[in-house]
């Protein structure tokens, strides 16, 4: 069965490592931060100018001078610093970033992404995308495999506006995982119980199948 | 020498028509406040407005755009208007999207004295279109121009007379950057001190970028998404 958000959100949330400082998304890339494991240490950087986010307050702690990259009311841990846009962007820049995970409309097999225009639609942004893109070592897409019309997400070349290129390593959709490399889509695992067929099927890109294909453990 | 005025309406009335601007701002987090409210009373028009985002219909730029104030905007994210988005789609105003790194970098640039720098930001894409590109050690980079501002607009949490600042939280944002970029800086502050209040290890911005500094009244710091837990979850 395809997973839901929650499980795209735990099976990134595999990837982390003690002491790694994150970067994540609106959406699904949020929901990481519920799946990280309590023995971990991991950092959350908003790009507004905080690192060591915490949870959502209390509502006797809310404060609107303390806010995420969502706009969303935020804490900070034990250990948090502040600053301003130009240095969170240089963090990103600079490569100090472990992790980044962000959502996307289409990626396509060369590893560039498209996640911030659609033409005809009222453009509002690219916020700090096309950034985190160009800098992360290591970026994880999250997104489901297929979009509201039941059209693959991951193709040969992406046909909206890019966000950026060659610059996407690994996809995490609610069907497989999936890593980008010499211009095609390599199949690590499948989500549990969906066959290699259905991922064949609604992958449009080139699809690398080696051997066995395990199932995720998300659990 | 004297920075301090007596309020916002008397530290922006020589903004002309047509300046630019630079606007502190996260979403509606550390946005100047008062000299919004005191621009839309001054009725400045033809206003290019370089600030992270365009605020919402009846807050923040917004209540600038709902009087037509703004000719331009310079943003990597304007997304929460009704009216912002009538009014590009009217072509009534201009919109230059940039990315939200590129923004910060290009307005610390501004005011540090770089002309230009190359970022990868952007290479391959429709923002890197009519821009010089160049290889440098193997990999592609844009390069972004430096932005400079009229006026630069910024609030912070405290500052005092000589205009050095301290922000709180997020607020800083982009605030510090463009206090350096503005040729005349107009600094709103929640608390304005003698001189000597605040400790010199814990500014953020040194006076020397603060050329005007009043004390803001009635902050409202609206919050765009009020996210709580309970204690239960």
């Amino acid at each position: 069965m395809a997973l839901d958000k929650k499980g795209i959100a735990k099976r990134i949330a595999k990837e982390l490592q003690n002491g790694y400082y994150v970067n994540l998304g609106i959406g699904i890339p949020t929901l990481v931060a519920n799946y990280i494991p309590d023995d971990m240490t991991v950092f959350l950087q908003s790009e507004n100018g905080l690192l060591g986010m915490g949870p959502f307050p209390y509502e006797e702690e809310v404060d609107a001078d303390l806010i995420n990259a969502g706009k969303q009311t935020v804490t900070t841990l034990p250990g948090a610093s502040l600053f301003s846009s130009a240095d969170s962007f240089e963090m990103i820049r600079g490569g100090h970033i472990d992790l980044t995970v962000l959502g996307a409309m289409e990626v396509d097999q060369n590893g560039d992404i498209a996640n911030w225009k659609i033409p005809g639609k009222m453009v509002k942004g690219m916020g700090g995308a096309m950034d985190l893109v160009a800098a992360a070592r290591n970026i994880i897409v999250a997104m489901r495999h297929t979009n509201r019309a039941g059209e693959s997400k991951l193709l040969k070349k992406c046909t909206l506006p890019l966000t950026g290129v060659n610059c996407i390593k690994k996809v995490v959709t609610d069907l497989a995982f999936l890593e980008i490399k010499e211009g095609a889509f390599h199949l690590i695992e499948r989500a549990p119980g969906v066959t290699i067929e259905e991922i064949k099927e609604k992958t449009e890109g080139t699809l690398i199948i080696n051997g066995d294909i395990p199932e995720m453990c998300i659990d | 020498m004297n920075k301090v005025y007596s309020n916002a309406a008397e530290a922006i009335k020589d903004i002309a028509n047509d300046s630019i601007l630079m606007l502190g701002g996260f979403g509606l987090c550390g946005i100047p406040e008062n000299c919004i409210t005191a621009l839309v009373a001054q009725g400045t028009t033809g206003l290019t407005c370089i600030s992270n985002n365009a605020g919402v219909d009846d807050f923040g730029i917004g209540l600038m755009l709902k009087t037509k104030q703004v000719k331009k905007m310079i943003s990597s994210y304007v997304g929460e208007n009704a009216e912002f988005e009538r009014q590009l789609l009217s072509g009534e105003l201009e919109v230059e999207l940039t990315p939200q790194g590129s923004l910060a970098e290009k307005i610390r640039a501004g005011g540090a004295g770089i002309p230009a720098f190359f970022t990868a930001t952007g290479y391959g894409t429709e923002i890197a279109e009519g821009k010089e590109t160049r290889q440098i050690d193997g990999r592609w980079y844009v390069l972004e121009p430096a932005l400079k501002a009229d006026f630069a607009l910024v609030k912070a949490w405290k500052g005092d007379r000589l205009g050095n600042l301290m922000f709180k939280g997020t607020a800083r944002n982009f605030n510090p950057m463009m206090a350096m970029a503005g040729k005349i800086t107009i600094a709103e502050v929640e608390e304005l001190v003698e001189p000597g209040e605040l400790d010199p290890n814990y500014i953020h911005t040194p006076g020397i970028y603060v050329q005007r500094i009043f004390q803001g009244v009635d902050y409202e710091k609206r919050i765009e998404q009020r996210t709580v837990q309970t204690k239960e979850s």
